[in-house]
């Protein structure tokens, strides 16, 4: 301020009017001149502006303030004390990243709850008939007797090779590309190609492999999108996304709601609205994020609105992350479209769209770790693939896998029946519900049901519906995943996978939601 | 700086214009006798002031909001490179945002016009990919494209920069040989390959890892498998521990030389910097109590926080070990200051003690006395210490409930996958073997070293002392052209392009010493020593005939 006095003095001298005022007189004159006021306000907040424009430059290689304050205190000191110091830091305990504790807490999620309560007590039809039934993990198990037949013939023959020479040995322990052996990709194509679309070729050198969709979701978030950027993300969507972006990247999930009215489809006015009210809240959105088919609905979205999708995410300038892990348990008779397909048959500009697929429900293969990222964009690629050195799968693995992928014919026999199972399974499921009164939304793909129970929540809101939850979990000893925890704004609706149920375990799991059914109403 | 003033001036300009004006003027009076008296010109400038000031709070507040204030690309200078990138891209953002608000009249319109645009990836992924090639990426590289063969390319670059270990590869295959299908199926009957299993590793395994670890380490310590958390390798079981013990900003200390790949372990995701604390060669390269001080009151001078020690034992790349006396000074030194010590023990299984310096983990140090032992972290890694790379498992092992919470979860990025976790299960169940295994390894590490040791010897390059690892740290210095990173760098390239022979430079590891590098050895045979020798000889020659 007192600057700003001196400078604009000089300037003006020689006007003078009043009496015997040296200092003031100058300043008197502009003041009762037009430019007074706005000389005396502009100046002032120029000055200030460069003023703040200076200290941000210097203080810029700085970190966040708190911690420098602290630091401050620490650091004068030292060189006096050391020994005083000492003692009075070993009584502070050690404390670890602000981020690392918030991931510490315990779980809060339903989702996460139900789990840790199956594990301790897993229902066994023998040793534990009134353990907890797991409805709440999407594993399919109806396949298994397949894979381990496969396994069993095949193990030692695509691991050590067939005669177990030096070159197969160093091909399983030394060290190897961290996104993946150039060989399971080339399997990987072809076997994505035989599940998500035969009209489509998957190019081996647009794969990065990654342990497990997990990570690949991640990455591509880290690739994406910068800390405090948004994605959306229509819903109900998969729990597990809230973990999988979160935790790390710093990126923030905005969802899209879709209504049961709908059969929970989502549509472009509402990614619209969420797009504009996101960037009024200042919010930057990089992307949209979607399951395809659906989890936890199962319904699969079609050729138009995919059309749609891209129209729009051209017109705002964002990336497509199409998550396409359930693309070869379709049971219905609704047409699968992927991505990848949409985009062979169109010339659009394909860098902004991204595919995740994975082993883990196709081949229900979870213990194996294995995610896909296809991407079509080259930075993309190339940051992801520095990137799976956090995420690379074991190389034991990935030999069974390219063998396990490239035998076609197993693939073929697998995929069918893998899918005449679940049908079958699924028929019976929601068959058994609906004797119940309990309607499910329509669905043609996945391994679950969405099942409205809204009818058995003692009130409409996310409170009674997780107390028919907490009912499920420890009366009726039924583990599902509520739609709260799906962010889905209607309550009343639950997940239940059945995957992992045999055709015998249906009536038991059908009588226990009954009890509890009789309960509420 | 335009909005700011627009929103200011409409008062200031109506009141002077009257003020101007002089008669008969009734609202603007008051406002005239404060501009009279002397108030005028101070509140002509306080009041725009407070204005503007309230207005670039308001401003900043709506802007930070989604935004965490801890934002690496902010605080970090390392990654002003990458704060370009957003800064453009949020410009071409608010040319959508006025695009939205005739959106609904000229959808149609405006798309053909945004398509030029591509999309654009993240800022800290740009940084990522702007990072470039360092030496090791170029020399593997050269290697990839040209591997040198005994017999089919005689002329291939050799590779000396990889830390892998193929010496006791035989004694893995006859063991495969024998159990690998039975450790996978008959695993598969109780805890099945394809189920999902938990994201930090099967709780047998851990039990078969704790066991193993005290083998290698000589028994003397129990490894209790409830802190144990298993990852997809050494590379993210650092990351993990780098998040959970460092905010974005932060630093830890880590002496140098070390290993190149902590710049990307450390430093790529977390946004946690790294702070290099120098050792000699006047002392061997070891740690210094008095170093690490110097560092971290440096860093505090900078504003910088430091959460904690990442020390490698036995160091990589020089290969000596942290003696007992240091350790404790070091767990000193973390208490006295309050940090962690993450105690990188990758190459633990890999010592071969030549002289007389025994390597002594700084868990048993925790083991033995009771500490406060929140603070230690260490990683060991099972795929390293096997000779198994390509398999990828390694080992958190904290005694920090926390940080072991936090790993847990975090493992859902990095776990491995179950036919692997099996086959471990089973082969570190075989103690026999892994005696065997141990024993042999050793010896065989111990003599390849002694010969290359020799022969490098033989050349006038003298090594620095080492107990384990697969490398040796050569004193090159007498060869280089000028004393300096870029006299090491050309020699690294005549090494490269002329000898063709990849080794890693001194300064990839951040060695502040021009002119060491790292031989890593255990790729080699006996017989492929002689033909190293007698590369790097060709180039000494004409470095010395130059100077």
């Amino acid at each position: 301020m007192t600057q700003s006095h001196r400078t604009t003095e000089p300037e003006h001298r020689k006007p003078t009017t009043a009496t015997a005022m040296r200092l003031i007189v100058p300043l008197q004159g502009v003041v009762q001149g037009r430019g007074g006021l706005i000389l005396g306000s502009l100046i002032p907040c120029a000055l200030f502006y460069f003023l703040q424009f200076y200290l941000k430059r210097h203080r810029s290689p700085n970190p966040p303030s708190p911690s420098a304050s602290s630091s401050n205190l620490a650091g004068l000191p030292r060189t006096s004390s050391r020994s005083t110091l000492s003692s009075r830091g070993s009584l502070g305990p050690v404390r670890i990243s602000a981020r690392g504790s918030s991931i510490a807490k315990p779980d809060d999620s339903p989702y996460y709850i139900g789990w840790n309560k199956f594990r301790d007590d897993p229902y066994d039809k023998i040793n534990n008939p009134n353990g907890i039934i797991q409805l709440g993990l999407a594993e399919n198990t109806l396949c298994l007797d397949l894979i381990e037949k496969w396994v069993s013939e095949n193990l030692s023959d695509s691991i050590m090779g067939r005669d177990g020479d030096d070159l197969s040995i160093s091909g399983i322990t030394t060290y190897q590309p961290f996104d993946g052996m150039m060989e399971l990709k080339v399997a990987m194509a072809g076997f994505m190609s035989q599940v998500l679309g035969q009209a489509v070729s998957f190019d081996p050198s647009q794969i990065v492999l990654t342990a497990g969709a997990t990570p690949a979701v991640e990455i591509l978030c880290f690739c994406l999108a910068d800390h405090g950027n948004a994605l959306l993300v229509p819903s109900p969507y998969y729990p597990g996304f809230d973990r999988d972006i979160r935790f790390r990247t710093g990126v923030e999930l905005i969802p899209v709601h879709c209504r049961s009215t709908d059969n929970f489809a989502f549509s472009i006015t509402a990614l619209d609205q969420a797009f504009n009210q996101a960037r009024k809240r200042g919010v930057k959105v990089r992307g949209i994020l979607i399951c395809n088919p659906a989890n936890p609905v199962g319904n699969i979205i079609p050729r138009e609105t995919l059309y749609e999708l891209l129209d729009f995410a051209r017109e705002k300038n964002i990336h497509v992350i199409s998550d396409e892990i359930y693309g070869g348990s379709i049971f219905g008779n609704e047409e699968f479209v992927s991505m990848a397909e949409i985009l062979e048959a169109e010339e659009v500009d394909k860098d902004r769209v991204h595919i995740i697929y994975g082993l883990s429900k196709d081949l229900s293969l979870p213990g194996f770790r294995t995610g896909v990222i296809y991407s079509y964009n080259e930075s993309v690629l190339a940051a992801a693939k520095k990137l799976t050195r956090f995420c690379s799968i074991s190389a034991p693995t990935q030999r069974l896998l390219i063998s396990m992928l490239s035998d076609t014919k197993f693939i073929q026999e697998y995929l069918e029946t893998n899918k005449r199972r679940i049908k079958k399974l699924y028929d019976s499921f929601v068959a058994g519900l609906k004797q119940l009164g309990i309607r499910c939304s329509e669905s043609s793909a996945g391994l679950y049901c969405w099942a409205d129970m809204s009818g058995l929540i003692p009130s409409y809101s996310e409170k009674g519906e997780l107390e028919l939850w907490d009912k499920l979990l420890n009366i009726a000893k039924i583990n599902v995943t509520p739609g709260s925890a799906c962010h889905c704004i209607e309550p009343g609706w639950f997940r239940c996978c059945f995957t992992s149920l045999t055709h015998e375990d249906i009536p038991l799991v059908i009588e226990r939601i009954q009890k509890v059914a009789e309960t509420c109403k | 700086m335009t909005r700011a003033r627009a929103d200011e001036e409409p008062k200031p300009i109506s009141s002077s214009s009257s003020s101007g004006g002089g008669t008969a003027m009734r609202v603007i009076v008051p406002l005239q006798g404060v501009v009279q008296g002397r108030g005028g010109l101070f509140l002509g400038s306080v009041i725009p002031c407070a204005l503007f000031y309230f207005l670039q709070l308001y401003l900043k507040r709506f802007r930070n909001d989604p935004g965490d204030p801890n934002d690496p690309s902010s605080s970090s200078p390392t990654q002003n490179t990458a704060s370009s990138a957003p800064s453009r891209s949020s410009s071409s953002g608010q040319l959508t945002e006025h695009h939205g608000l005739r959106r609904s009249l000229s959808r149609s319109l405006l798309s053909p016009r945004n398509v030029g645009g591509p999309a654009c990836v993240s800022g800290r992924v740009i940084s990522i990919l702007k990072a470039g090639e360092t030496p090791c990426d170029v020399g593997s590289k050269q290697v990839e494209d040209d591997p040198y063969d005994e017999v089919g390319n005689p002329g291939g670059v050799i590779q000396l920069g990889l830390a892998q270990n193929k010496l006791s590869l035989d004694l893995v295959k006859n063991w495969f040989a024998e159990n690998a299908e039975e450790a996978i199926v008959g695993g598969a009957g109780s805890n099945g390959i394809a189920f999902y299993q938990p994201f930090d590793g099967l709780m047998e395994l851990k039990v078969a890892v704790a066991g193993f670890v005290s083998q290698f380490l000589g028994k003397e310590v129990s490894f209790n498998p409830s802190q144990i958390v298993l990852t997809a390798g050494a590379a993210p079981a650092i990351e993990i521990l780098s998040f959970s013990l460092a905010d974005s900003g932060n630093a830890f200390l880590v002496p140098t030389p070390y290993h190149p790949c902590f710049d990307r372990n450390v430093k790529w995701r977390t946004g946690v910097e790294i702070i290099p604390v120098p050792c000699r060669s006047a002392d061997n390269f070891s740690l210094s109590i008095t170093a690490l001080d110097r560092a971290f009151n440096q860093a505090r001078k900078r504003g910088l926080k430091v959460r904690g020690i990442i020390i490698s034992n036995p160091s990589n790349p020089v290969g000596n070990v942290i003696n007992r006396e240091t350790l404790y000074s070091l767990l000193d030194f973390a208490r006295e200051k309050n940090i962690h010590i993450v105690s990188n023990e990758i190459l633990a299984g890999s010592t071969f003690g030549i002289g007389t310096e025994e390597f002594v983990s700084l868990a048993e140090i925790v083991d033995s006395e009771y500490l406060d032992r929140d603070r230690v972290h260490t990683v060991y890694d099972l795929s390293q210490d096997l000779s198994l790379p390509g398999f990828r498992i390694s080992v958190i092992y904290s005694y920090n409930n926390s940080v072991l919470a936090a790993a847990k979860k975090l493992a859902r990025f990095s776990s491995v996958s179950a036919p692997s976790q099996n086959l471990l299960v089973s082969m570190l169940s075989d103690t026999k073997f892994v005696q065997k295994f141990i024993n042999i390894n050793r010896e065989r590490l111990r003599r390849l070293y002694v010969k290359f040791v020799a022969g490098l010897r033989q050349l006038g390059i003298e090594c620095a002392k080492s107990n384990g690892g697969f490398y040796c740290w050569a004193d090159m210095s007498g060869l280089i052209s000028s004393y300096s990173e870029k006299g090491e760098l050309e020699l690294w390239d005549k090494l490269l392009n002329v000898a063709k022979v990849n080794v890693t430079p001194g300064s990839s590891c951040h060695c502040i010493e021009p002119g060491w590098f790292s031989f890593s050895f255990t790729l080699l045979t006996e017989k492929d020593i002689h033909v190293v020798m007698e590369r790097i000889r060709r180039i000494s020659q004409t470095c010395k005939s130059h100077s």
